[in-house]
């Protein structure tokens, strides 16, 4: 940290510290390097798209950084401090929140219980349900003012009203990093655009978010850079401002850098 | 996908299509019925429980001309409920958290015969019969050695990966091959008197049960509990600005929930101890035999006061502590749990040392009764244990199941049981029809929780 900031220039703004910094990740499954030696970083108040295809292993290294699988080797910074990351009580102990693209709900438990599972309040040695339902109810109710299922399981809930209780609970403890695995992709027009809201604010309140999805609009709609992965490997990383959704197409689907496309391969992706 | 209904509207606010099923007829009939119930905020699964468990009582006590409901009848039947209930309570978080205990029969026998070894043998060789503290050393290694045992059953479970299935099976087999091995077939008796307390028997004229007014005290303790219960949670939601239920509901439930308790308490203390205890106990405390004999009450038995400090110790760690909400967040989804932070090995440990305890409890209780620790002890105890938990609503996918509803089923099945032995049905019949009765249980509760979707 004390190295990094003696090596900045004064021209650069002091937040140009990393929030986060992933350097030189590598994850096998057995033979298969579903990730293998991917550096990418997020500033603060910042949305960076991670993009690919299935299977391009953008879930496999955002799970590094949420402390879902540790990666084999490579280096994890937070503020430019290397941190060890290997479940995911330490990640969210750094202020990492994760939104999982399955929500990872226990869907007997109601909204409170999920949004507070693992950091229960307690109080006098016993839960306090009153105390998280209370808090439940405000943070839930800026996302999603009709919701008001607070007691049933949520396995009851519609797919709106569970994206907002995972939600909830990455936002309710004050994160600093934010990862979405593709937060919309089983939302209803109405629900992605309170989603969208929901990411501008989030971003304005100096929180940086790794949005992963294979929604190449979403992601252009919403972040400044794009970090394209293609068979384990980082393609590139690219100003939004700087590229056509084609030519980050054309890193996606051939997993080559926008500067060695050429104009065959490009048109060939519309064919 | 691309429509975009709020879901809120179709679940509930959907015209009602003209022509009305059957069903759907019974249904708004009883409507306004339902709608009470909403506002009691009760299990209807617990209240269809309830309403079973009376047709139960009422049939047999119609069939028995009388026999099944009296005070005799109703306090044995809690006796012999006490021991599969206290281990009911574990086995629910058990098959919450997706897991199952087959070894508990086993390992009931086993810690039965270590305990009776402690108190029949090891003690009285080197510190004398009968001491005042013999009961409780040898409760608290019975507990102590099935927690361990339970413990390293979950171990293997959750650390080593091995299937719950397997490792209980395997544990059936090696604690009931363990006590043969020890026992060499011998029944280990007497035991010390202090500890036959805990089977709710009689030694002389110590009867295991806590008499006339300790058994009204216990009863009014619990309902100013339930009372006192019920006011704060109120107060609670209130002060949080949480809706809370009307005023009515408050005090039905109350009402109802004492009624219950005082009606145990009731029924217990109606139950007179044999002629001729009472007659030994008038002698002893020089009191004059009225000539239609003496009426001493019994009162609640101690294996049902046991049942009922288990009951709520596991209700409070099934409810109001992380360990028991990450049991049922486990049963609910694992891979959540774990994402959550949860240690989910070390939390799948605990319910089976939680469960071990519980069995060297009911070994107590079981070994207590008979005044002796006998090499088949607890054989088949798994399913009633399991049986008991299962009617009570717990649901093998995991994650859903109560401990008031394990105690239930206990009850449910216990009935069925002592009232066919009233009939005179054979035992091979008795079988049948619990088999039968608990397949259709799970299969209407199954049928009515897809409807409830």
């Amino acid at each position: 940290m004390a190295l990094a900031e003696h090596a900045q220039t004064p021209a650069v703004a002091p937040q140009r510290v990393p929030l986060v910094e992933l350097r030189n990740i590598r994850v096998s499954f057995g033979g298969v390097r579903a990730v293998d030696g991917v550096t990418i970083d997020l500033y603060p108040g910042e949305v960076v798209g991670v993009v690919g295809g299935n299977g391009a292993g953008k879930t496999t290294l955002m799970r590094t950084l949420s402390g879902a699988r540790p990666p084999d080797s490579g280096q994890i910074f937070v503020s430019g401090q290397p941190v060890t990351i290997s479940n995911p009580r330490d990640a969210k102990a750094l202020g990492v929140e994760t939104i999982y693209q399955t929500l990872a709900l226990a869907d007997n438990l109601d909204a409170p219980a999920n949004v507070f599972l693992g950091r229960e309040l307690t109080g006098g040695g016993a839960l306090d349900d009153s105390a998280m339902e209370s808090a439940t109810r405000k943070v839930i109710g800026r996302l999603n003012p009709n919701f008001k299922n607070f007691k049933s399981p949520v396995l009851r809930l519609s797919g709106g009203q569970r994206q907002a209780v995972a939600i909830a609970r990455a936002i309710h403890f004050n994160a600093r990093a934010l990862i979405m695995d593709e937060p919309t992709a089983a939302l209803g027009p109405a629900e992605t655009a309170q989603v969208h809201a929901l990411i501008r604010q989030l971003k304005s309140e100096g929180i940086g978010i790794f949005l992963v999805s294979h929604d190449i609009h979403d992601v252009f709609d919403l972040s400044e850079r794009i970090s394209v992965v293609y068979h384990g490997k980082l393609v590139g990383t690219v100003n939004k401002n700087d590229v056509t959704t084609d030519e980050v197409l054309g890193m996606i689907i051939l997993g080559k850098p926008p500067t060695k496309l050429t104009r065959q391969e490009l048109a060939e992706l519309h064919g | 996908m691309g429509v975009s209904v709020p879901s809120e509207v179709t679940a509930e606010g959907q015209p009602a299509p003209p022509i009305r099923s059957f069903v759907d007829s019974i249904r708004s009939a009883l409507a306004p019925v339902t709608e009470r119930l909403r506002y009691l905020e009760i299990d209807t699964r617990m209240l269809g429980m309830l309403l079973a468990l009376v047709i139960i009582w009422v049939g047999f006590g119609i069939v028995s001309g009388g026999t099944f409901l009296t005070p005799r009848n109703l306090w044995n039947l809690s006796v012999q409920s006490a021991s599969i209930a206290i281990m009911a309570t574990g086995m629910v978080l058990v098959i919450v958290s997706r897991n199952i205990d087959l070894s508990v029969g086993s390992l009931l026998g086993f810690l039965g015969y270590t305990m009776a070894m402690v108190q029949s043998v090891w003690i009285p060789q080197r510190l004398g019969f009968e001491q005042p503290y013999t009961w409780i050393v040898t409760l608290a290694i019975g507990l102590a050695l099935g927690a361990l045992i339970g413990g390293l059953q979950g171990f293997v479970v959750a650390y080593g990966g091995v299937p719950s299935f397997i490792v209980t099976l395997g544990g059936l087999l090696i604690w009931r091959g363990l006590i043969f091995r020890y026992a060499q077939g011998q029944t280990l008796a007497p035991l010390d008197t202090t500890f036959q307390m805990l089977g709710g028997g009689t030694v002389g004229t110590r009867v295991g049960a806590l008499g006339e007014w300790p058994s009204w005290v216990l009863g009014l303790a619990l309902c100013a509990g339930i009372v006192y219960a019920l006011i704060t949670s109120r107060r609670r939601r209130r002060r949080y600005g949480f809706p809370v239920r009307p005023r009515w509901a408050e005090v039905l439930i109350g009402a109802v929930a004492c009624g219950i308790v005082l009606g145990v308490v009731w029924v217990a203390n109606s139950y007179p101890l044999p002629p001729n205890v009472a007659a030994q106990y008038a002698e002893e405390h020089k009191i004059a035999i009225p000539p239609e004999g003496l009426f001493i009450p019994t009162g609640i038995a101690f294996p049902v006061v046991i049942m009922l400090i288990v009951t709520l110790v596991v209700t409070f760690l099934a409810t109001r502590r992380r360990f028991g909400r990450y049991v049922y967040a486990i049963g609910g989804n694992p891979d959540a749990a774990a994402l959550a932070g949860i240690n989910v090995r070390r939390t799948i440990m605990l319910t089976f040392a939680l469960m071990g305890a519980l069995a060297a409890m009911s070994a107590a209780v079981q070994t207590a009764r008979l005044d002796a620790a006998v090499t088949n002890l607890g054989v088949q105890n798994e399913l009633d244990v399991i049986s008991a938990a299962v009617i009570g609503g717990t649901s093998f996918a995991g994650g859903i199941g109560t401990v008031p509803g394990a105690i239930l089923g206990a009850v449910v099945m216990q009935s069925l049981r002592s009232g066919m032995v009233l009939l005179l049905v054979d035992s091979p019949t008795q079988d049948i029809v619990v088999g039968v009765v608990l397949v259709a249980a799970v299969g209407l509760d199954t049928l009515l929780r897809r409807r409830g979707k």
